[in-house]
């Protein structure tokens, strides 16, 4: 059996090789180390060299490139980038084929009821966050890139929402890849923990606890 | 205020509509390409789109003749001297102004918008339509109104290849001209000038406007 995601993929100097069962990951790694360019190449906005597959889908290798489109890798990007010209609702409904209850039980979960009709501008940066992450989820992806994704929200709200983010997620069978800083921590993401240097991903020593 | 007067009005308004609406499927697409894309001979296109915005627009008009004579290459076409010579004019004088404006705009576009709609499954067509175009519109749309108010304006290039035919070819600019050589023509070239001074006007006001809402849409300041 080859592992769930099998990358052995290399940009500029840095070595980006990862390979196992596990559908929840977490990566950490210092600022500018490349956390968010490893989201963009999983993602497929920025070409590397290399292989990598996810699941039974090969995203890329030597002879193809699967466009991002075609990824169902949806990315929470760390600055939200609602698109602006769209209220709440229509950055969640953006994907095809969301129905409207869907946005509607996605935006009570994430206590975005009362602003499905407020331009993104007029949103906090947790909220815009909360957006950013309902917006994917609701795309149907089957795999989750999150960049740095509850840092704007207070504490409680963070934790409930990493933990039930995770039960959707596994209900759901969407893997999730996770990248955060050094020190903000991936306490209540279940899953294995890597860590980002400038040689590449090493698996981390310690797992978080959970 | 004579027949002549409004005649030459309603002329220019309809050759820089028809200019406008023609150039429209061609300075969207050319100026998004040399936003966004790097092809072969993108750096020859930008210059080349320079040319006639800074040739004399009479040269401009005496190359076009050449084209569009009788004997020349697009010769059957019949142009010269109607009021299709007129559009033909205008086209190539304003689209260059046009698809500047189209290209600022859509670089003022961030790219992650098009990237985030293409990882929630959108290809790239659709990603531009559904995002960067609603995003470009009132960028788009001010450069349409430039490019109305550069076709209303032209004189050299239509001079040349459309001659100044009454109710044909004579726009506003041909017809004040014309006046000017007139004896007692200067009522109706006050006209005339009030007339263009309006509409010109109203184009920059709306230019600006339409400006300070694609920046507010962005989100970027001023």
């Amino acid at each position: 059996m080859t592992p769930f995601f099998d990358m052995d993929a290399r940009f500029e100097r840095q070595s980006l090789s990862l390979q196992t069962d596990a559908r929840h990951l977490a990566i950490r790694g210092r600022s500018g180390i490349g956390k968010s360019r490893l989201l963009r190449i999983v993602a497929g906005l920025l070409d590397a060299t290399g292989r990598l597959r996810v699941g039974t889908r090969i995203f890329f290798d030597e002879d193809t490139r699967l466009p991002p489109n075609a990824r169902r890798a949806a990315l929470v990007p760390q600055d939200a980038v609602l698109f602006p010209h769209l209220d709440v609702r229509g950055n969640l409904g953006f994907a095809r084929g969301v129905e409207t209850s869907a946005i509607e039980d996605v935006a009570a979960w994430l206590e975005l009821t009362d602003l499905l009709a407020r331009a993104p501008r007029h949103l906090s940066g947790g909220e815009k966050q909360r957006v950013a992450l309902g917006r994917a989820l609701l795309s149907q992806p089957e795999l989750l890139l999150l960049d740095e994704p509850f840092t704007a929200l207070d504490r409680p709200l963070r934790a409930r929402l990493a933990k039930e983010l995770h039960e959707r997620c596994a209900a759901k069978g969407i893997a999730t890849l996770v990248v955060s800083h050094d020190d903000a921590g991936t306490p209540h993401l279940t899953g294995e923990v890597y860590t980002l240097d400038e040689r590449g991903l090493q698996r981390a020593t310690e797992d978080p606890v959970d | 205020m004579s027949a002549s007067v409004w005649a030459a009005v309603w002329l220019s308004v309809k050759v820089a509509a028809w200019c406008t609406v023609l150039a429209t499927p061609v300075a969207v697409p050319l100026g998004y390409l040399l936003a966004r894309k790097r092809f072969v001979g993108r750096s020859a296109l930008a210059l080349l789109l320079f040319v006639p915005l800074v040739l004399p627009p009479v040269v401009t008009g005496f190359m076009l003749l050449s084209v569009f004579r009788p004997e020349g290459l697009l010769g059957a076409l019949g142009v010269p001297f109607t009021f299709a010579a007129c559009v033909v004019a205008s086209f190539v004088v304003s689209l260059p102004l046009y698809t500047l404006a189209v290209r600022q705009t859509f670089e003022a576009v961030d790219p992650k918008y098009e990237e985030v709609a293409r990882t929630l499954g959108e290809s790239p067509m659709r990603a531009f339509w559904r995002v960067t175009l609603p995003l470009a519109l009132p960028g788009v749309l001010a450069g349409a109104t430039l490019s109305f108010a550069r076709a209303l304006g032209e004189f050299g290039a239509t001079a040349v290849l459309a001659g100044n035919v009454e109710g044909e070819t004579r726009t506003i600019a041909l017809a004040v001209y014309t006046l000017m050589e007139t004896p007692g023509g200067d009522t109706d070239a006050r006209s005339l000038v009030l007339a263009s001074l309006l509409v010109c006007g109203a184009a920059v006001l709306g230019y600006e406007w339409l400006r300070r809402r694609h920046r507010a849409r962005l989100e970027l300041p001023g």
